[in-house]
């Protein structure tokens, strides 16, 4: 100790304004990009803003459209997205938001203003009790009472949003603590004194997820989102395993893309909306291997009867996904991305065979359920023919698969996302974004603005509906500002065409309240806002305005007239199990697999 | 669903940081999440690390009691969960006051009933006594039912506190 210790910074040097401090924690996360709407209670915050030139911040037209946006953000990047909006109605207008991204375990930071600290539980203009309202809708919240937790907190928040399975975490400032003074302290190394979620697998449970695999006559990989939430290095372990193994997969509309759809492999999306292969191989399968997937009610369809003779192995970071919905025989709490690896090793350093003719009999099984090709549609060419919609996204995928361009897809809620989900084809992690848990019309627009933010040169294309894109229409404000080519392609079926399609199936095809009069005109709104708006109602019309919407370098609606009528399958309603899915519109007579029961769990 | 369907009872102890919101967090999850809540007790165990403990005792079939105990431990300011009730032994052990307003005979036999069942009489007038009890919980509601009819007034329970036998902590 006989060195001169370095000059300690005297107290009032290290302090500033709670604002700055806050600042500079998000910088010290590696923040760039903010998405915000500002009001009274964050002024601090927006004066700090003004005066630094390290953190973006993209103003959106509402707060749910912030918090959705820094979600687009997040899915696409693997990184925390951030929040900046008011207290009272900036937050309460966020509360929708924070929990599709709860749903979903997305990693965003919520950051909201409040009143004064004196002022908390007076009914001060413009509190809300944000804490309180935003517990159930968060992984984690905080109210900064002190000064000196600012920094801490928001390191703190980040840890919580980005760690285990991730989530939205909000923090929670008065405006005294954003004007006072505070001191900055830098992120710490040291664990968290509770939090510490567990990432590597236990190895017994890995040697015996590999017995058991490589016993299975029958198996079947069912992966979902917490895939893609492990990073790039999950979906390449992954798809060693399927391809080593030589084992049919299946995914979650979460786990779309966390491997290639144009492997041989992929038997499709599974569950209420999913292919005849990917729910008749869940269904019949001996040995099923499920990894960051939940077994939702939309994938398990009738519990009792999902996947009945299979042994289950379930790889999942949050242990209370661990036989939650359907016991299984060996789970394992763990990262999918570091289970997957060791899975790859213990597979390869094992001598045990697999039996490739029981394999083989089951993949000839498995063709055969695929020859039925399950997602066939008509589409007339002739005079007066309408376009259907699942014709117009598959010309959507070949058209942009034709451009090159690195091409983004985030959707709205409805049928238009379930053709989505079953046309478009995904091959990488990270370009597939849609609001899967909490299924939230008004989600696609503003995410897919956030994932322009992220990837300015890449083609990203909101997969709407008409009714759903309404929602957050505004943002075709922030598009123009922020000169964000995003593209809408929205089919216009003038119904909200999944609320009719129940109508028609379960409810004696009475259209109760469905149907959407004075729709606005989509080209000229488009028009009004700057962007560029095309409409086709003729299927010859189609390829011409995908053409233009990708080549155009502006935001873009593009209008597509549909057939009102199409219906989405495969389904399996409510209440049904997997082998009891309906194929088409001749299978309409659907009293009988529809329970009471099953009309509930709608 | 799974193999049992059986409702079993479970103790279960929960040490948290001692900080605002703590108990709505954990209050929530049981009423957000459908769960059945016995009791509940909560206090600072440990004042310079600023840890409560929380005693929960819920019902439920074992997988409902797994993921109430999952759900529990995902909590950001949750440190330990432990199932007592699976983990062997345990003490557990409830505070009650009890009031019982009668004379004569009732007023002898409350007073005689609390002689066996080890009851403090803590509170006294003319036509009342009121007594304070420690011990299970059905102790407790063995005593009670027998006050009933000698002029029970008013109860108050904490709720149960449980610790596990022998020399090894939380
Ligand atoms: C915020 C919100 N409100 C209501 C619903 C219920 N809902 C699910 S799909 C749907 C219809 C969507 O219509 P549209 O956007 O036109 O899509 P389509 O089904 O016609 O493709 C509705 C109302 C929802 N998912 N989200
Ligand atoms: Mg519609």
């Amino acid at each position: 100790m006989s060195a001169p210790a370095p000059a300690a910074p005297s107290a009032t040097e290290a302090l500033q304004p709670g604002a700055e401090v806050l600042l500079r924690a998000l910088k010290d996360q590696g923040v760039d990009v903010i998405f915000g709407y500002p009001g009274g209670a964050v002024l601090p915050i927006y004066d700090a803003i003004f005066r630094q030139n390290a953190i973006r911040h993209i103003l959106v037209r509402h707060e749910q459209a912030a918090v959705h946006a820094a979600e687009g953000y997040a899915r696409s990047t693997g990184r925390v997205g951030v929040v900046l909006v008011t207290s009272g109605p900036g937050a309460t207008n966020a509360v929708t938001g924070l929990v599709d991204a709860l749903m979903d375990s997305i990693p965003v930071v919520c950051l909201t203003g409040q009143v004064p600290t004196h002022l908390i539980g007076n009914d001060a203009f413009q509190e809300a009790d944000t804490t309180g309202i935003t517990r159930p809708a968060t992984k984690h919240n905080y109210l900064v009472k002190r000064p000196q937790d600012v920094a801490r907190t928001v390191h703190e928040a980040f840890y919580v949003a980005r760690s285990g399975r991730p989530g939205p975490v909000l923090i929670d400032l008065p405006k005294d603590i954003l004007i006072g003074p505070a001191p900055y302290t830098p992120p710490s190394e040291a664990p968290h004194r509770s939090y510490r979620p567990q990432r590597d697998p236990d190895p017994a449970s890995i040697a015996r997820a590999v017995a058991m695999l490589k016993g299975a006559r029958r198996p079947i990989v069912y992966a979902g989102g917490g895939v893609i939430n492990a990073g790039p290095e999950a979906a390449a372990a992954l798809a060693d395993f399927v391809r080593h193994a030589g084992i049919p997969i299946t995914n979650t509309l979460m786990g779309l893309g966390s491997f290639p759809a144009s492997d041989p492999h992929f038997l499709g999306m599974l569950g209420m909306h999913g292919t005849v292969e990917a729910n008749l191989a869940m269904h019949d399968c001996d040995v099923m291997l499920a990894v960051g997937a939940r077994f939702d009610d939309r994938v398990t369809g009738r519990l009792d009867a999902f996947s009945p003779g299979s042994r289950k192995i379930h790889i999942d970071i949050d242990p209370s996904s661990l036989n939650k919905n359907v016991p299984v025989e060996l789970a394992m709490v763990a990262d999918a991305g570091r289970a997957l690896a060791a899975l790859n090793a213990a597979w390869r350093a094992d001598e045990t065979k697999q039996d490739r003719s029981a394999l083989a009999a089951w993949w000839e099984k498995i063709e055969a359920w695929r020859a039925t090709k399950c997602l066939a549609y008509n589409q007339a060419h002739g005079a007066g023919a309408l376009i259907k919609p699942q014709y117009a996204i598959e010309r959507l995928r070949e058209l942009t698969a034709a451009s090159g361009r690195d091409c983004f897809i985030t959707t709205e809620v409805g049928q238009h996302q379930m053709w989505a989900a079953q046309f478009l084809h995904f091959d990488r992690p990270n370009h597939w974004m849609t609001s899967g848990g909490l299924g939230t019309m008004g989600y696609g627009l503003p995410a897919a603005m956030g994932v322009q933010i992220a990837h300015p040169d890449a083609l990203v294309i909101d997969v709407a509906g008409e009714a759903s894109i309404l929602m957050n229409i505004q943002e075709l404000g922030t598009l123009a500002q922020y000169r964000l080519p995003v593209k809408v392609f929205i089919l216009n079926n003038e119904y909200m065409g999944m609320v009719r399609q129940w109508q028609e199936l379960l409810h004696g095809g009475r259209y109760s309240e469905s149907y959407t009069a004075s729709l606005p005109d989509f080209v000229k709104l488009a028009e009004a806002f700057g962007a560029v708006g095309l409409r086709a109602s003729r299927p010859d019309e189609v390829d011409r305005v995908i053409k233009e919407m990708i080549d155009v370098d502006k935001p873009v609606i593009v209008d597509v007239v549909v057939d009102q009528t199409e219906n989405c399958f495969p389904m399996i309603p409510s209440g049904a199990a997997h082998n009891e899915m309906l194929l088409g519109p001749q299978d309409k007579q659907v009293e009988g697999p529809v329970s009471e029961e099953g009309m509930v769990l709608v | 669903m799974s193999g049992t369907s059986a409702i079993e009872k479970h103790t279960i102890a929960v040490l948290v940081d001692n900080e605002p919101g703590v108990l709505a967090r954990v209050i929530g999850l049981f009423s957000g999440r459908g769960y059945n809540i016995e009791s509940l007790t909560v206090a600072e165990v440990d004042a310079r690390e600023a840890l409560s403990r929380i005693t929960v005792v819920t019902s439920g079939t074992r997988m409902i009691i797994e993921q109430i105990k999952a759900q529990l431990d995902r909590l950001v300011p949750v440190h330990k969960v432990r199932d007592l009730t699976d983990e062997g032994p345990y003490v557990s052990r409830e505070l009650a006051l009890i009031k019982v307003a009668g004379t004569g005979e009732h007023r002898v036999e409350s007073l005689r009933i609390a002689d066996v069942f080890r009851a403090r009489v803590v509170d006294s007038t003319n036509e009342s006594f009121t007594f304070e009890m420690t011990g299970s919980s059905d102790k407790l509601d063995a005593f009670i039912r027998l006050m009933e009819p000698l002029g029970l007034v008013d109860v108050c329970r904490t709720g149960a506190v449980a610790i596990a036998r022998g020399a090894g902590g939380l």
